[in-house]
């Protein structure tokens, strides 16, 4: 996928889920390799493992065959070195800290110094502009906001890979592209690789390098689109001829790895 | 801003009330308004069918009202006059005693508060290191719960005397049988609370490699903590009955236990002596939640309710 240093390297991974006397095979042959500051998104519909890729990554859960490196390390072991942020579709701040305290979890538990935690929460809560709610309790403030804070937790400790599983999955169309101009931003100023989960196809076309289209039953990828779209990527851009294309490409992708309509899907 | 947002670690819904002084006020307000009321119709229910006092001795004499209803449970034995009750404070505890009964019993309550306090302490902490265990360990939780849950059906009355055995004629006996009763809806509780965290939150902490200790510390603990003042609030009165009861069976003198025995005994003469004691004990532990919820007023000081811009 890049000429430059791999950041993940997945090869032949395979998850089955064994449950009462049935096994499902959750993802079956997956092969992937992320290059260094790539922006990529896995699309696909539900129960296509896209979130149990992501989480196999990010050595939430193990495979049940198959070989995950991140930074040449395998995944437990990047893990243990903290060497990515992770970012959920919910939130999932601590309503008994502020904002501020929130940032600096991942620090705390690193055991960096106070005063060095609290300069990068500075930092951080800046990037993501919400320097003003640092003092605020989560509660305090709008999903949007929360998810800003959320970014700047996962980033605070300046992970090379972000990992993004839905994150703005619960947020309003408007909004959700505010975010999307955010991250952008944010990614071009700090160099980061992002893996970014998605069930969105403007999303995906608008932020990704590429993007990933994944089908269900079992989990595989079937298709790897190169998004070329110039950057920075603004507004002007939703509305080019390229960006239709590039939207209509995926969703065909998406089509045709979807076969059929099984019963269930037709709902 | 919204206000409803998902992925919040903790519902609102059981995120304590909290209230402020005003509040606090319309509390006592209220209390004191109810015990009134109870008053009233205590003395109600006596003036309809109360027997007078000297009437059942069988020495009668001119009472200064005539209930219409003879009800024997009204008398003036089994439910003397709030005002008997009232004064027996201030009279001797006994005819030659030079103390008032008032302060036999606010010495009998620190007393029985000392080891009840104690035991409170004790209870609360054997009570979290379970529930910290049980909550890393499945195998232990479905090992030791129905034994924790049996050790509560075990009658304490039958217990205390074994412990005063084993530990001597004095409070700490006393103390150990109150922790074991205040222990049990900590461990429960707890073992709910510390279980409590949003799975994400779990899989945040993995990412950043968290040892079980740093994940007990950073969320197992704070999330667990409205679900530990719950059980905080009934171990502490818990920690009382447990501190009376223990003091009963094992003779151990000072105490409420001992009062509660002696005025029992001292019944037919002086009924008002035992309601005032039950009074006492009563408010002990009143006193007991009270500082409970100060507590965890000051706990949850930054867990506010949603403040609306």
């Amino acid at each position: 996928m890049s000429e430059r240093a791999s950041i993940v390297d997945v090869q032949q991974v395979e998850k089955r889920f064994e449950g009462a006397g049935a096994t499902t095979v959750a993802l079956q042959g997956i092969n992937l390799t992320i290059g260094s500051r790539e922006f990529v998104s896995l699309i696909g519909p539900s129960g296509c493992g896209k979130s149990t890729l992501l989480r196999l990554v990010a050595d939430l859960t193990a495979p049940s065959a198959g070989q995950i490196t991140i930074n040449g390390k395998t995944a437990p072991r990047a893990r243990m070195d903290r060497d990515y942020g992770m970012v959920f579709q919910a939130p999932v701040l601590f309503d008994w800290r502020t904002i501020d305290e929130n940032v600096q979890l991942p620090l705390e538990v690193m055991g960096v110094p106070r005063a060095a935690r609290r300069k990068r929460s500075v930092e951080m809560l800046s990037l993501v502009e919400l320097s003003e709610f640092s003092r605020h309790h989560p509660w305090q403030l709008s999903g949007g906001m929360q998810q800003r804070a959320a970014i700047a937790r996962a980033l605070a400790f300046e992970p090379k890979l972000l990992l993004m599983d839905e994150p703005f999955g619960a947020l309003d169309e408007m909004t959700r592209e505010r975010m999307n101009d955010e991250l952008l931003r944010i990614w071009e100023r700090t160099g980061t690789t992002v893996v970014f989960v998605t069930h969105s196809i403007p999303e995906a076309v608008f932020l990704s390098s590429s993007v990933v289209v994944m089908s269900a039953r079992p989990g595989r990828i079937t298709h790897t689109i190169e998004i070329d779209l110039p950057r920075p990527r603004t507004d002007a851009t939703r509305e080019t001829e390229q960006y239709f294309s590039l939207i209509t490409q995926v969703r065909e992708a998406l089509r045709a790895g979807q076969g059929p309509i099984a019963p269930e899907a037709a709902l | 801003m919204t206000t409803a947002v998902p992925g919040l670690i903790r519902p609102s819904s059981i995120r304590p009330r909290v209230i402020g002084v005003g509040g606090a006020v319309r509390s006592v307000g209220a209390f004191l308004l109810v015990l009134v009321v109870l008053a009233a119709v205590w003395e109600l229910a006596k003036a309809i069918g109360g027997v007078p006092w000297r009437d059942f001795l069988g020495s009668p004499i001119d009472p200064p009202w005539n209930p219409p209803l003879r009800i024997k449970q009204l008398n003036d034995q089994n439910l003397p006059h709030v005002w008997d009750v009232a004064t027996a404070f201030f009279q001797p505890a006994t005819r030659n005693s030079p103390h008032s009964l008032g302060a036999i019993l606010i010495d009998a309550a620190v007393f029985t508060g000392r080891s009840a306090f104690a035991g409170f302490v004790i209870g609360g902490i054997f009570g979290t290191a379970l529930a910290v265990i049980f909550v890393h360990s499945r195998l232990l939780e479905r090992a030791l719960v129905p034994y924790v849950i049996a050790s509560q059906t075990v009658p304490i009355v039958a217990l205390a005397p074994m412990v005063v055995l084993w530990i001597g004629r004095d409070w700490t006996s006393v103390a150990l049988v109150s922790a074991y009763l205040t222990f049990f809806p900590v461990t429960i509780a707890g073992i709910r609370g510390l279980a409590s965290p949003d799975p994400r939150a779990l899989d945040l902490m993995r990412t950043y490699a968290a040892d079980p200790w740093r994940v007990l510390w950073k969320v197992r603990f704070p999330a667990a903590m409205p679900y530990f003042f719950t059980a905080f609030k009934i171990a502490a009165t818990a920690s009382v009955v447990g501190a009376i009861v223990g003091e009963e069976p094992t003779g151990i003198r000072g105490g409420l236990g001992r009062a509660i025995l002696q005025f029992n005994e001292q019944y037919i003469t002086g009924p008002e002596k035992l309601w005032a004691t039950v009074l006492a004990s009563a408010a002990l532990g009143i006193v007991f939640f009270g500082a409970v919820r100060v507590v965890e007023l000051v706990v949850f000081r930054n867990r506010q309710a949603v403040i609306e811009a």
